[in-house]
């Protein structure tokens, strides 16, 4: 009994054709934000606004907004490695195994993020650890920006004097969030393929977060960098060897807008089936999938779980020359833009799908509604984890004290072939 | 004369045995042989076959297998003892003189391209030029040199002219105007297979027998095939036996035993030796400068720097080209090709055959740089994607660049495609011929490419899998086929070349095998 025949009214704050094309495709209509509206993608600006405490926003059943109000605990560079390592230590002090440590006090199963400081707070911390290992290299990174901007490497402990002066002369500075920093290891032995770095971008849809219901897209790419990879002190300056980023990439001489530097996961699966064997091949890939699992469950407990809001991340993981995949940063906006016509094909395809399983049948929304969409509207999406399934099979319970199972949990391998196989975590 | 059976199998054995004589692996035999003089399980008076038991148990008997069924694949079988060695290159005149004339026409256009631009064909390369490709010799691709004024020797569609253009002068078709003369557009009476010999001959792709690209998809659980072949591709790979991975992957190559297979059936081992000769073919490049570098250079960028795949691997496809025009152990492979290597001295040396330089037989590298680039999904050692290559060219790519009557060659796969859609889909033929739109001119570029650039690489790795398994490019000319009938709906109702083009611009989603088998095995005849 449908009470609401109407069309869904959307508005956006992104003017991006992958974007309005869906939209418009499904006949919905667009009206303004201050009517109302059932749907709006709104940029990670506007949602701080809508739930902020003094715009005292509402939202009824019957709306939908594409972010959750406090994503920044996972998206913010400084807040998702701090809810990772609180997650971990919970884990430690509950005596869970998969906290369990090897022999030089690293975590086996949970240590997928580069060691980690904020600047200025951990200042002094960075230091005793930066004095371990002196010939080290480190990556500063601005907490609140994006697409490449503001980050730079270091070598030497001169090179960010500014930040110890200020920690050292003032006992409690306030800084505007804008200036905060985290500086973490430097992944220098990147795999290279073709003698290029590469990092990859893969999307994940979260539904709800308690409940844990996340989506895997299966068409993630690499991007690869236009210069040669070298570790070379020489070359830390030259963004186009270390920083992925097509923004970055994109002023480079080499820059080619037919592939625009970007590579399929599935080649990225052929070509290391194909060099490195099918067994080792598959354990990199279950291993991303555990590290997505992992961090969202870290930031599940301080999430806002507004059930007005689902959220379409781009994850970052870089991949090591030992096969190891390390969770580089999240982003809960990732780019519409569309670098080359591929590119185009698969953005609009990721809104296409995302929207099937946000706003089910393209109808108004109810935003009661138990968020468990049929097998069917996935599309390109695939169950990566389903908290209420895990429990439901009885095996959540093991999952925390038997990692060494197979457990029944929906996992997947994010083949192509989108063959939906139990995942042979830990 | 007719060579009687016994007679040319004792010529195959004797030319064999003069092969490999001298060979690297005769010494390593050699060797083995000597110190195993030293083993207790070596008797005086039972040396001869103490000494072969224990080739055989230590493996070299295997290599030994290897390498003549390797040679036994290269070289054609043996033809009349008293047949000159143009024969052996190609036995009808007319293609001979045809690949001549073509020839002739390529260099032509070196030359001119030469004087033109005021560049040698070859020359020594001053010594600061020579350190700085030297370091520079793992990213070739960022150099930006001007390469304006190159132009491509030819285009593919001027050699399909050439080919469109060959005719027997002893052939007389009297006054019955057999479909074949009139409506392809190869006009050369060469044999070709029909369906039925197809079908034998490519038994193994049948419908009842478990195939990679077919059998191992989403929906096949891998116990009812994969998992079993997997197994099998295995134990194939721990024999290390050429002759039953040439078997084997004819039902395709798990992609994790791929490169292994494929070294295994091309006899490649990346031997020191090996690994030698390609450093010292990296410091020919480096100490001499050849006009052939800009082309390859030039091609390079238009074609695998575009593309999805392969634009990764740029800088491996600059060293193994470059190399390989260097490479004169490449000319060996001459011997059996109706082409002839073009030769020139070094600028200032003329006639001095040490610095004579030979030209790489097919100075169109659009077509065989895309022969490279799958490679590199599978080898990332530069001297062993080198070899590799290399062997995958003096066995089978060359044929698509010359013209001969070799049942692999690029005019009898033309005959085929075209015999095939004929017979087939005479209608559909018909129609696009009506527009204007020969077939052919379609498919063309993609046989003369072996579909790479076309195909999405894992499945293109399927079809050189069949290549390797068949030892024959003859499913080039059935896959064109198989594609034109699964677009077949589309194509009959377009009106122009142009429209048929664009049906036919896009074969990255294909899936090859399905095809294939489609094709062969389940059409109405």
């Amino acid at each position: 009994f449908r009470i609401m025949a109407g069309k869904v009214k959307w508005v956006t704050d992104i003017e991006k054709s992958v974007l309005i094309n869906n939209f418009e495709k499904r006949g919905w209509i667009q009206v303004a934000e201050n009517e109302d509206w059932n749907f709006y993608w709104m940029s990670v600006q506007t949602i701080r606004n809508v739930f902020s405490v003094e715009a005292g926003y509402r939202l009824s059943d019957d709306q939908i907004v594409n972010h959750f109000p406090n994503h920044y605990e996972l998206t913010r560079k400084d807040l998702m490695v701090k809810n990772i390592k609180r997650y971990r230590k919970e884990l430690e002090k509950e005596g869970s195994p998969l906290a369990e440590k090897d022999e030089n006090g690293k975590y086996i199963y949970l240590d997928f993020v580069p060691v980690t400081f904020m600047l200025p707070a951990d200042y002094n911390l960075f230091v005793e650890e930066f004095r371990k290992n002196p010939s080290s290299t480190w990556i500063m990174k601005p907490c609140g920006k994006a697409q490449g901007k503001g980050i730079f490497l270091i070598n030497k402990l001169s090179q960010i004097k500014k930040w110890s002066r200020d920690s050292k002369t003032s006992s409690f500075v306030s800084q505007s969030s804008k200036e905060a920093y985290v500086i973490s290891l430097y992944i220098n032995n990147p795999l290279l393929i073709g003698g290029k770095k590469f990092d990859l971008r893969l999307y994940v849809l979260v539904s709800t977060y308690r409940p844990l219901r996340c989506y895997m897209y299966k068409l993630g790419f690499c991007r690869f960098c236009t210069v040669k990879y070298t570790p070379s002190t020489s070359e830390l300056d030259n963004m186009f060897v270390h920083l992925t980023n097509v923004a970055i990439q994109k002023h480079g001489d080499d820059y080619n807008h037919i592939h625009g530097g970007k590579w399929t996961v599935s080649n990225l699966r052929l070509y290391l089936e194909s060099t490195r064997g099918k067994e080792v091949t598959n354990k990199l890939f279950d291993e991303i999938h555990w590290i997505i699992v992992q961090s969202l469950k870290a930031v599940a407990p301080v999430m806002n779980n507004d059930k007005h809001c689902f959220e379409c991340y781009g994850y970052d993981i870089i991949i090591d020359d030992k096969l190891k995949p390390w969770l580089i940063e999240v982003n809960a906006s990732p780019s519409l833009t569309s670098s080359t016509a591929n590119d185009r094909i698969l953005k609009y395809n990721l809104i296409n799908d995302t929207l099937n399983i946000a706003v089910p049948n393209g109808e108004i929304p109810d935003c009661k509604w138990n968020k468990s969409p049929p097998k069917e509207v996935l599309g390109n999406y695939e169950v990566l984890y389903d908290e209420e399934m895990a429990q439901s099979d009885g095996t959540e319970r093991d999952l925390r004290s038997r990692p060494g199972q197979s457990t029944g949990v929906k996992g997947s391998r994010a083949r192509d072939s989108g063959k939906p196989v139990l995942t042979t975590w830990k | 004369a007719m060579l009687d059976p016994d007679r040319g199998l004792s010529l195959t054995i004797a030319r064999v045995v003069q092969r490999l004589q001298g060979s690297s692996l005769h010494s390593q035999l050699e060797r083995q042989a000597r110190v195993s003089l030293h083993k207790p399980e070596i008797k005086l008076e039972s040396l001869k076959e103490d000494i072969k038991d224990f080739l055989k148990t230590s493996g070299w008997e295997k290599k030994l297998q290897n390498a003549v069924y390797s040679e036994l694949n290269v070289f054609p079988s043996a033809c009349h003892p008293a047949a000159p060695p143009e024969h052996i290159k190609e036995p009808l005149a007319y293609m001979r003189k045809a690949q001549g004339s073509w020839e002739k026409r390529i260099l032509k256009s070196l030359n001119s391209m030469c004087a033109e631009l005021n560049i040698p064909l070859a020359q020594k390369r001053p010594v600061n030029e020579q350190k700085e490709l030297l370091n520079k010799w793992n990213e070739m691709g960022t150099d930006e040199p001007d390469l304006s004024l190159f132009r491509p020797v030819y285009a593919p569609k001027d050699f399909l002219e050439v080919l469109m253009n060959l005719r027997n002068p002893n052939y007389e078709n009297g006054e019955q105007p057999s479909f074949r003369n009139h409506l392809g557009l190869i006009q050369v009476p060469l044999k070709v297979k029909d369906i039925p010999e197809l079908k034998e001959d490519f038994s193994e792709l049948g419908l009842n027998i478990g195939q990679l690209g077919i059998d191992d998809s989403a929906q096949v659980p891998p116990e009812f095939f994969e998992n079993e072949h997997v197994c099998v591709g295995q134990k194939v790979l721990a024999e290390q036996d050429s002759a039953a991975a040439q078997q084997y992957v004819r039902q395709g190559c798990p992609t994790a035993l791929r490169a292994d297979l494929w070294a295994l059936i091309l006899n490649i081992s990346n031997q020191p030796e090996d690994i030698l000769y390609y450093e010292q073919l990296k410091s020919n490049v480096i100490q001499h400068d050849l006009l052939v570098d800009s082309l390859i250079y030039k091609d390079v960028k238009l074609t695998a720097s575009n593309d999805d795949y392969y634009f990764v691997f740029e800088d491996y496809l600059y060293q193994v080209l470059l190399c390989f025009s260097r490479d004169t152990s490449v000319l060996e492979h001459f011997a059996y090709s109706s082409a002839t290597p073009p030769k020139s001295y070094i600028r200032g040396k003329l006639g001095m055959e040490e610095y004579a330089v030979f030209y790489p037989p097919n100075v169109n590298y659009n077509s065989f740089i895309l022969s490279v680039a799958p490679l590199c999904f599978l080898y990332h050692e530069p001297s062993k994607l080198y070899q590799i290559f290399r062997e995958m060219y003096v066995r089978f790519f060359f044929r698509l660049h010359s013209i001969s009557s070799h049942p692999s060659g690029i005019v009898s796969l033309c005959l085929l495609f075209e015999t095939l859609l004929q017979s087939h889909l005479p209608q559909l033929f018909y129609h696009l011929r009506e527009i204007g739109a020969q077939p052919l001119r379609i498919s063309f570029k993609w046989m003369v490419r072996a579909f790479s650039g076309y195909l999405a690489t894992d499945q293109l790795l399927l079809l050189w899998d069949r290549i390797l398994g068949y030892n024959s490019l003859e499913i080039l000319a059935v896959l064109a086929a198989a594609v034109f009938a699964f677009r077949a709906v589309n194509l009959m109702e377009v009106t122009s070349l142009a429209a048929a083009e664009a049906v036919l611009a896009d074969l990255s989603t294909l899936k090859v095998m399905p095809l294939l088998q489609i094709f062969l095995f389940a059409t109405v005849t």
